[in-house]
């Protein structure tokens, strides 16, 4: 035998760390062109799409014969769009003080109701409301705290539009009549109700940042549109919407602290369209004084707005985006086993169960960074245009952030699906069909009113397809009645949720093809 | 530790069919082992086996005394080539290099100085799925030294490569196993190995039939032959044969002749009348060594068969 001296390698050793092996899988990545051309595509289609409904879509508000732009809805403190639009019997309050009245009777008026839509009936819808305010001047959109009587929720102590606590439920008569106080003390609100006037119970407290010391303090009555929401013929549902109006009768007023002026003032906050036949020939909104009873008659609301453009709509192009996304990531493990590759690879990482989490890491990053890329400009712009096709519903900051980012987070968990299905399919085409089946499939069926509407709720609560919820800027809010369903934007899970299930079927598949990948002979 | 891939007692089946039957060899440092056999002879599953691809229902496969799935910077101990065609077609070779490079933490340089050594040139930076058969195995050996690894497995390099570019291998393979790196090379064709292999492991029917060094087993092929030349062919066999020696042709006037002394061969043919312009003492060719063994191994044939149908 050759008594042979064994080779020794003069360069300096290499450590296959893990590091290394995403340094692969990236280098693989990137030197395949239709693989980052496939990327682009998803970024480019996600911009595009959103920029069209601008295009097409133009509404218009009509004054008669006029038409006008139809009015964007204020903005909340929150930075969201809010319905504020309310009769306010007011004064000014400056410093500390307070409010105390008592409500003798609520009544009101629901115009052509269902089933036949032909007569003016008298009642109250659930979200009436009557009550007394505390509030950061007339402007719509400013800070408030309320205390209230309710249609059909009893009272309430609701601040900020967004913030809504129960107290006693009932409802009032002349019988037996509520009392309501709001004392202020600095920026915070507390409110209380009690049914003679003498034991008060706490029903909440507000506590109003950057309240100014002059507020204005005093009685308010509204009542948002009768909403019904009728089944379609096709699947999905119809939504229609009546005028209401709600007349509240207060006694016993009572104000403490610094207030400004002897008489009250009367103002319809937020009432810029005008005013309707009902309102016109039989009662018209505002205040009727006599003696120390206040009638306080009004209509609209002091809620969230749910109405309008969601401002997602401008990412309607991720659903077809994700499925490039889905082409790319389980293609960068599939052409592995397609052409015999994934033996080189696994002879240079033969600790294999690594292998797939590298590539999930890869493709997860590519992918959150091109939808990251797509959702931080097509959001923008997108909500720009879609603002002239008819109101877009303002969402904070934060939300908008929320959404952006999640949308980027919802490309990256899609892909780290998309790739474990191709490591458990091993085939390209399935592997595709499969991913597309689980999540796009599910949230197109859900969204575009085919289904019923609690089918549609369930697919997305169910399926993969439930991370689209992190792309919803407005949520579910209980104290609006609205038609929450998957065909207006409502998803069923709130955004971390769903966002939640999508992350477990992406983390379960990957698991399943690491175990495999370690198993198997390849 | 010592740079070596030790085979032992390797079984494994897909399904019904036995692919390895107690395959056992040692590659060793310095040396070309060839790995030679029929299609299905288990050479490939061997290879797999050692690299953790696929594993053994018994036996045990070591790299340089380890198991292939324990090492930790694998490119740096042991360089495979199993299928030059695995490659992604819309990736250059270079790029392909890069990968494999920067998975042990190594970097473009690396990758330029291998396409270099193996002459891939202008190609490297193509992308590889318009790449000939030629310089498939060209990158494949790249890959397989991008860790400068003592030992290097090729399965079957010479297929697909043109007679230069088989020149080019054989050169290529003893200037490795000179540098003292174990280098196993499977290959159908013996003639393949010819000059360069100095160690033989032949395999049939996923066992082993022959572990020799070539030298020994050229001149055992060569032992008790005489090479003959003579314009009268036909004359001198009958006379040879006649005298109950095996005679084969080996050109338009040569012979080899088994069985008879050089003596006895020139004075057969003096006493014939038979003329001859050379009697030599015969040196084998490495494919004709081989063909020996196989007779031998063919000859064990119903043996194994017998086994094979009894289970």
């Amino acid at each position: 035998m050759t008594a042979a001296t064994p080779y020794r390698s003069v360069r300096p050793r290499g450590r296959d760390g893990f590091l290394r092996l995403l340094r692969a899988e990236w280098t693989k990545f990137r030197t395949v062109r239709g693989w980052v051309a496939g990327m682009t595509a998803a970024a480019l289609v996600t911009v595009l799409v959103g920029l069209l409904p601008a295009v097409g879509g133009h509404s218009s508000c009509g004054m008669g014969e006029v038409e006008t732009a139809c009015p964007a809805d204020p903005v909340g403190p929150g930075g969201q769009a809010v319905k504020d639009r309310f009769s306010f019997v007011h004064r000014t309050l400056t410093g500390d003080g307070g409010i105390t009245v008592r409500v003798t009777s609520m009544s009101g008026v629901i115009t052509y109701p269902p089933p036949n839509h032909d007569t003016i009936v008298p009642g109250l819808v659930p979200w009436a409301k009557a009550g007394i305010i505390v509030k950061d001047g007339t402007r719509p959109g400013s800070a408030y705290a309320a205390v209230m009587l309710t249609g059909a929720h009893g009272v309430r102590m609701q601040h900020d539009f967004t913030e809504d606590v129960p107290g006693r439920p009932g409802g009032v008569s002349a019988a037996s009549p509520r009392w309501l106080r709001l004392d202020r003390s600095g920026d915070t609100i507390t409110g209380y109700e009690s049914a003679d006037g003498t034991r008060w119970t706490e029903v909440g407290t507000a506590r109003l940042a950057g309240l100014p010391d002059t507020v204005r303090i005093g009685l308010f009555v509204t009542s948002p549109g009768d909403l019904t929401v009728t089944p379609g013929e096709i699947g999905g549902s119809g939504e229609q919407v009546r005028f209401t109006q709600a007349t509240a009768v207060f006694d016993n007023v009572g104000v403490r602290g610094t207030t400004g002026g002897g008489a009250w003032s009367s103002e319809e906050v937020g009432a810029e369209d005008g005013m309707t036949d009902w309102e016109r020939h039989h009662r018209p909104a505002g205040l009727v004084e006599s003696g120390g009873t206040l009638t306080v008659t009004g209509s609209g609301d002091i809620a969230p707005s749910t109405e309008g453009q969601v401002v997602e709509r401008a990412l309607t192009g991720a659903t077809v985006a994700l499925i490039a996304v889905i082409a790319v990531a389980a293609m960068f493990v599939t052409a592995e086993y397609r052409r015999g590759l994934i033996h080189t690879t696994l002879t240079a990482s033969p600790r294999r169960g690594r292998v797939p989490v590298a590539k999930a890491l890869v493709i997860g990053a590519v992918a959150f960074a091109t939808g990251l890329a797509a959702a931080a400009v097509a959001l923008p712009i997108g909500t720009r245009l879609l603002a002239e096709g008819g109101p877009v519903l303002r969402v904070s900051s934060l939300t908008e952030l929320r959404v952006i980012v999640g949308t980027a987070a919802l490309f990256a968990v899609v892909a780290v699906l998309a790739l474990a299905l191709g490591a458990l399919l091993r085939r390209g085409v399935a592997a595709i069909a499969a991913a597309v089946a689980l999540i796009v499939v599910p949230y197109v069926l859900a969204t575009v009113s085919v289904l019923p509407d609690e089918a549609a709720r369930w697919l997305l609560r169910l399926t993969p397809a439930a991370g689209f919820a992190i792309q919803q800027s407005v949520p579910e809010y209980a104290h609006v009645l609205g038609h929450y369903a998957p065909s207006t934007g409502y998803l069923p899970l709130p955004p971390w949720a769903g966002f939640a299930v999508l992350c477990g079927y992406a983390g379960v598949a990957l698991a399943l093809a690491a175990v495999r990948f370690g198993r198997r002979d390849v | 530790m010592e740079a070596t891939i030790e085979v032992t007692g390797l079984r494994k089946r897909f399904g019904r069919t036995t692919a390895l039957d107690g395959m056992t060899f040692t590659a060793r440092p310095g040396l070309v082992t060839g790995l030679v056999g029929p299609d299905g002879a288990g050479k490939s599953t061997a290879m797999r086996v050692v690299l953790g691809l696929d594993t053994a229902d018994e036996g045990t496969a070591l790299v340089g005394g380890r198991p292939y799935r324990s090492l930790r910077d694998p490119l740096c101990q042991v360089g495979a080539l199993l299928d030059a065609d695995a490659l992604h077609p819309n990736r250059s070779g270079r790029n392909h290099l890069l990968w494999l490079a920067r998975s042990h933490g190594l970097g473009a340089r690396r990758v330029d100085e291998l396409i270099e050594r193996v002459g891939l040139g202008d190609a490297a930076r193509r992308r590889a799925g318009g790449y000939s058969p030629g310089v498939r195995v060209r990158l494949g050996i790249a890959a397989a030294l991008i860790g400068d690894p003592p030992v290097l497995m090729l399965d079957e390099p010479f297929d697909g490569l043109d007679p230069e570019g088989v020149d080019w291998l054989r050169g290529l393979l003893r200037s490795l196993a000179e540098e003292g790196r174990a280098v196993l090379v499977s290959t159908p064709l013996m003639s393949e190995l010819q000059g360069v292999a100095g160690h033989l492991v032949v395999a049939w029917r996923g066992r082993v039939v022959a572990d020799t060094g070539v030298a020994e087993l050229v001149a055992d092929a060569s032992r008790g032959r005489v090479a003959l030349r003579t314009t009268a062919r036909p004359e001198a066999m009958t006379a040879l044969a006649g005298a109950g020696a095996a005679v084969a042709v080996t050109g338009r006037e040569t012979l080899t002749v088994a069985g008879l002394a050089p003596e006895r061969v020139v004075a057969l043919l003096d006493a014939e009348g038979v003329p001859f312009s050379e009697v030599a003492a015969h040196r084998a060719t490495l494919e004709e060594a081989y063909m020996d063994l196989t007779r031998d191994a063919v000859g064990f044939e119903p043996v194994a068969g017998g086994e094979e149908s009894a289970r």
